[in-house]
């Protein structure tokens, strides 16, 4: 059983790495770390390797999608981010992820509320097509009560119009 | 919060010495338009003994009268009348004044004040009301503004608000406290204090209670909460998210917006939570409604065409018939509010870059902007529908504006520590009146 979970890691995690940029030797490196995880069921990091969830250099670490002015569409730039989550949810059945869409801080409170929240379902509904369970999944809205970024400008706006991927343990 | 209630619990009755109120309305001969060009010259004089008391009376008349932008006042200086005897109208004349506020304070034995105020016509030389009212010295802003009113009364002829109450939410480094505070934002009180965030307070139409969303579960939930005996209830605390609270004008319904079937959508529900129906029925974002004043429909903001605008629906939901689009001009209009007669709606609009107070009317749907500013939130309006109230910023920091509602006068309430957002003006409540109409 072990050693057919392990397979099945190695490959997904060698598709993943077919659509990233990075050096295949790298991820094949990280793929048999997240396999020796994935064989304990997702139960966190276990000394094999690090947690693919941490490892800077993968994807998973990766756990922000930004979004345009009033808008909730999940750009081209952050499928490939989505899609990895996606398919490490649906390759650990334990793993549970919190959605937490915001806004930045213009306009009505209410309507940024609802426009976070449009932010998270966007980034689920993503998930759910491809292959993580809806249990696995609350998408909830901090609205622009919550902004990560303080300044009055552009580039914090921008900061602020985001999902973000937030794993248990981490909430 | 003690305090807050004794105000409204101790105010002592003077002898009603009886005054046909209804036959002062609008007594001087001045045409009032929509203010800014035609405003009424009011002199106050300093009240006798004034200046010994920790809270001037006049001042905080001048400034309540002035806010509206339907008073210019004259200057004062030299002349101190309190009594009408002592008037020397052909002076008062001179100086421009067409009507005159004189009076007394006198602090009782028992520390209590007396004060008594007349409000005299210069050209007529005739009085136009007289006041008398015992108080605390906590009392006298609220006094001040009583007598505010009656002056407002009796030369405009319309409604005084400035007895009314505000409701905001202060932000103080991590701490968010719910508070009430006088119309001019003075003697605020919280009602409720969170390390997180809270939102979207919606008074109650008889004042008792207050709605609001608070995320202290780490979500929004709405509750409600009694102001004088700070019993609170969630009465929507649904899976997902729950906000934008608003009564209906006979207090028995709120509208609220859940997220529980995916999306934003409103629903209506019993005040205590119960009989929860579904209302619109888009796929898009529906939110922040707002009750006509007869109850019957319902104004909110929605995405359905692709940008956020507002819309209008009957109060029997969208099986009814489909909501009908009511803002066209520019890409996003949010936070609708209706005036207190169901003419018009004051909302924000973003213009160009920067989000402002517009009013726009049912019939005619002629767009009025009425403010400039640069980040401009949460309109409401008093309950005379002459002033709205909302949400600016200086430097940051939110602060607490009135715009009248011909756009003519603006002007900032007091500067409090802080963060103040979601400003939301309380109802009128004739029951809670202070002092007495004398001669």
């Amino acid at each position: 059983m072990k050693k057919i979970l392990g397979v099945l890691m190695i490959c997904f995690l060698s598709a993943c790495a077919s659509k990233t940029t990075q050096p295949t030797s790298e991820v094949e490196d990280r793929a048999i770390g997240g396999g020796g995880m994935g064989a304990q069921d997702g139960m966190g990091s276990g000394g094999f390797g690090m947690d693919p969830l941490k490892d800077p250099s993968n994807i998973l670490s990766q756990r922000s999608v930004y979004f345009d002015f009033d808008s909730y569409t999940v750009k081209n730039e952050y499928r490939e981010l989505v899609l990895a989550h996606a398919r490490y949810l649906r390759d650990n059945a334990n793993a549970r992820v919190l959605l937490q869409g915001n806004t930045d801080e213009r306009g009505s409170r209410e309507y940024n509320l609802a426009l976070g929240q449009r932010r998270a379902d966007s980034v689920k509904n993503a998930m759910l097509i491809s292959g993580a369970r809806d249990h696995q999944i609350e998408a909830v809205s901090l609205g622009e009560e919550k902004p990560r970024a303080r300044g009055r400008d552009e580039s914090s706006w921008a900061e602020n119009r985001r999902t973000d991927i937030l794993y248990q343990g981490e909430y | 919060m003690q305090n807050f209630l004794s105000r409204f619990t101790c105010y002592v009755f003077f002898l009603f010495l009886s005054m046909a109120y209804s036959s002062l309305n609008a007594a001087l001969n001045i045409e009032i338009f929509g203010g800014g060009a035609t405003r009424i010259p009011i002199a106050i004089v300093p009240f006798s003994a004034e200046s010994k008391l920790p809270q001037s009376v006049t001042a905080v008349v001048a400034a309540d009268l002035e806010r509206t932008g339907l008073f210019r006042m004259i200057d004062s200086l030299g002349h101190t009348p309190h009594e009408p005897e002592e008037i020397i109208y052909a002076d008062w004349q001179n100086r421009g004044a067409s009507a005159l506020v004189i009076g007394n304070t006198t602090v009782l034995p028992d520390g209590r004040v007396d004060v008594r105020f007349r409000l005299m016509d210069v050209a007529k030389r005739t009085q136009l009301v007289g006041f008398a009212g015992t108080v605390s010295v906590e009392q006298l802003r609220a006094v001040a503004h009583r007598i505010a009113d009656i002056v407002y009364e009796t030369l405009t002829g319309d409604i005084g608000v400035f007895s009314t109450r505000i409701a905001f939410v202060l932000k103080q480094g991590n701490k968010y406290a719910l508070q009430v505070a006088d119309s001019d934002g003075f003697n605020a009180q919280s009602v409720i204090e969170y390390t997180e965030p809270i939102i979207s307070p919606a008074w109650s139409p008889d004042g008792s209670k207050l709605a609001y969303v608070s995320f202290e579960n780490k979500k929004p939930v709405v509750y409600v909460q009694t102001l004088s005996t700070r019993e609170r209830k969630a009465v929507a605390n649904f899976k997902g998210s729950n906000s934008a609270p608003a009564w209906s004008p006979d207090g028995s319904k709120l509208a609220v917006v859940l997220t529980m079937h995916g999306g934003s959508q409103i629903f209506l529900m019993n005040a205590d939570g119960s009989g929860l129906q579904r209302l619109a029925q888009s796929s898009g974002i529906d939110t922040e409604p707002n009750f006509s004043p007869d109850g019957r429909s319902i104004i909110f903001t929605s995405d359905r065409g692709g940008s956020p605008q507002i819309y209008r629906m009957a109060i029997s939901g969208e099986r009814a018939g489909v909501a009908e689009r009511l803002t066209f001009e520019g890409s996003y209009n949010v936070s609708p509010r209706h005036s207190p007669d169901g003419k018009s709606f004051a909302y924000i609009h973003r213009n160009g870059g920067r989000f402002n107070i517009a009013v726009q009317d049912f019939a005619r749907r002629q767009v009025q902007l009425l403010t400039d500013s640069r980040f401009d939130e949460s309109p409401s309006f008093a309950p005379n529908g002459k002033m709205i109230l909302y949400a600016s910023e200086i430097n940051g920091r939110g602060i607490l504006s009135v715009v009248s509602s011909d756009g003519q006068t603006k002007q900032r309430l007091s500067s409090q520590i802080g963060d103040i957002r979601e400003p939301v003006w309380g109802p009128l409540l004739k029951s809670q009146r202070i002092g007495n109409y004398v001669n």
